[in-house]
């Protein structure tokens, strides 16, 4: 496969995730099934890397192996330089999964504020740095409200609020936007590229979606299952820094361009060059 | 995972929720006028299960044999006599008249209005010692899984004991009991066998609810490398309580059962047990009267239970769950 040089690119000095030969074998009943199958991957701080593929191929699991979930069964991973556990430890990472996961007897500024208060940053600290988060993600006027009176859209924005409390500058998502519509969904897309751009933080975001993998990410990496493996890391050509992503807008999903990289996705998830079908239409 | 369908019903809403508040549902405010009236719905409809209950007693001693109902040789239904069923109103009127023809005696609901504050004492107490006891076999039960396999069958096994059995023992046990100045009281058996049926429910209630917390958030307190402590008071605690409560009521109301029974059961004088026991013994004389203890024990329970429900309302924040996500 030509894409696997892609990741070589990336400079190891400031890697904000290096991983190389990792596997992963769960035990089960029915005998061992290898999730993962020596995966090499780096990627660079502040860059914004999607993991695709399909059911099955292991992008959650090695999403949980870098935030120290999961332990890989061989292989080494490092963190800014650290031990996936050390780097959990430090608090170098903000998460966020699927489902919100709010708490729903604490108050929206009370669930951004959770990280904080855990590690004991000071009460008018935590006010401040909520105040500022919660305005991020345009929440400001529903800090006193609760999980249940907002819609699934509000809730997702709220968890990632809180995955950028501690200021990481490592995000790892996983299919944070998968249970919502697809209004709702290119909305959000558009809002974490610019707050991605704010930050500066490195994402490293797990989907089954061509078009919002595309959309996102500098490199996409495009997994196959049974065993787990890296099949392919396409490039984006959309420019990687900071500015360049902010310059992503609504109107890049109707560009030629865009198409042509969710085409070039595509062939990669497939295998060979799909010739046939409407261009743009999203194969999960 | 799987709830994707429901969660997608509810964020159709939120592609217009970039122009906010479109989408947010009202704002639960207790108290609108639709609780009150719901509230006022719901004490009428309790009042009426009262009269139904009233009703069918009257009328079954009315209209049923005096003799009462026997199938087979066992009588099914109590005799209608005024000595077996003496008349509502006779019941109610009683508790104003005093208790014996002495002319310094008490009102019979002042009497019993004391027994019952006694007992309910003693039955606080034994709940008390019940949450503790209780809520601390949860946490050792949750915090290693092979406590829970040693414990739990215990603790169901504890509840087939009869209560009856092991009253007189606890008692001549405690009577043994004088360290220093402190010297065991016969009150303090009885809350102590109040506390045996009180921590059952609390014990299981409140593992279920510190075990309730999903996966999604035990990991995420991992992912901020939070410790055991941290974990059980920010997450464990506050999801188990809307598992607590009800636990907690089961509690109180097994505990008042168990301070009756063993007030009567270890001979305690002062408490409703006793009375209950002693104005039972005078009922072919005075019918009415047996019934002013029973009355008083319903209303123990229905306190004990309301405190509980009281509690409920001040915690209510930890009982929103948390829709569609």
């Amino acid at each position: 496969m030509s894409g696997q040089t892609g990741f070589r690119e990336a400079r190891a000095a400031d890697a904000a995730v290096e991983i190389s030969g990792v596997d992963k074998v769960f035990e089960t009943r029915s005998g061992q099934v290898q999730a993962l199958d020596t995966i090499e991957l780096t990627v660079a701080a502040g860059e914004f890397v999607s993991l695709i593929g399909p059911s099955g191929c292991g992008k959650s699991t090695l999403m949980r192996i870098i935030a120290d979930l999961d332990e890989p069964t061989g292989g080494t991973l490092a963190v800014f330089g650290k031990s996936a556990r050390q780097a959990r430890l430090d608090q170098e990472y903000g998460i966020a999964f699927q489902q919100a996961g709010l708490l729903p007897w604490r108050t929206v500024a009370a669930n951004v504020a959770l990280p904080l208060e855990l590690h004991g940053v000071a009460s008018a600290a935590r006010a401040s740095r909520v105040a500022e988060l919660l305005e991020m993600v345009g929440l400001s006027d529903f800090a006193d409200r609760y999980p249940d009176q907002l819609s699934g859209g509000m809730q997702q924005r709220v968890a990632i609020a809180r995955a950028l409390a501690e200021q990481p500058r490592l995000l790892l998502m996983d299919e944070p936007f998968g249970a919502l519509d697809e209004m709702t969904r290119e909305k959000m897309q558009t809002e974490l590229v610019r707050i991605s751009a704010e930050t500066g933080a490195a994402v490293v975001f797990v989907t089954h979606s061509i078009p919002e993998a595309v959309f996102l990410s500098d490199r996409v990496v495009v997994m196959s299952p049974r065993p787990g493996r890296v099949r392919e890391i396409v490039p984006m050509r959309l420019g990687t820094d900071a500015s360049a992503r902010a310059a992503r807008t609504e109107e890049l999903r109707e560009e030629r361009s865009f198409f042509e990289m969710v085409t070039a996705v595509r062939e990669a998830l497939h295998g060979s060059p799909v010739a046939t079908g409407p261009r743009g239409v999203e194969h999960r | 995972m799987t709830d994707t369908g429901v969660r997608e019903t509810s964020a159709v809403t939120d592609a217009a929720a970039m122009t906010p508040a479109r989408d947010i549902r009202p704002p639960r405010r207790p108290g609108g006028p639709g609780r009150v009236r719901r509230g006022f719905a719901q004490w009428a409809w309790g009042l009426a299960g009262l009269l139904v209950v009233v009703l069918v007693w009257e009328g079954y001693k009315l209209l049923g044999p005096a003799d009462g109902v026997v199938v087979g040789g066992a009588r099914v239904l109590p005799r209608t006599t005024d000595l077996a069923m003496p008349h509502v109103w006779e019941m109610i009127g009683r508790l104003a008249e005093p208790v014996t023809r002495s002319p310094s005696a008490q009102p019979l609901w002042l009497v019993v209005a004391l027994a019952a504050l006694t007992t309910l004492g003693i039955a606080a107490a034994g709940w008390l010692v019940g949450v503790v006891v209780g809520v601390g076999l949860a946490l050792v039960m949750q915090r290693w899984r092979i406590a829970e396999w040693g414990i739990l069958p215990w603790i169901v096994l504890s509840q087939t004991v009869p209560l009856i059995a092991f009253a007189p023992v606890v008692k001549s046990w405690g009577s043994r009991v004088e360290i220093g100045a402190f010297e065991w009281q016969d009150w303090m058996s009885v809350a102590l066998i109040a506390s045996y049926l009180a921590f059952f429910p609390i014990a299981i209630g409140a593992l279920k609810g510190l075990q309730s917390p999903d996966r999604i958030h035990t990991e995420l307190m991992q992912s901020y490398a939070a410790g055991y402590w941290q974990t059980l008071v920010k997450l464990r605690l506050p999801a188990a309580v809307p598992y607590l409560l009800p636990a907690l009521r089961l509690g109180a109301a097994n505990a008042v059962i168990g301070a009756v029974v063993a007030e009567v059961s270890t001979g305690l004088q002062g408490g409703i047990g006793r009375i209950l026991i002693q104005f039972a013994g005078q009922a072919s004389g005075d019918p009415a009267k047996a019934w002013g203890p029973i009355f008083g024990a319903i209303v123990l329970g229905l306190v004990a239970a309301g405190s509980v429900a009281l509690l409920g309302v001040i915690l209510k924040d930890y009982r929103r769950t948390e829709e569609a996500a």
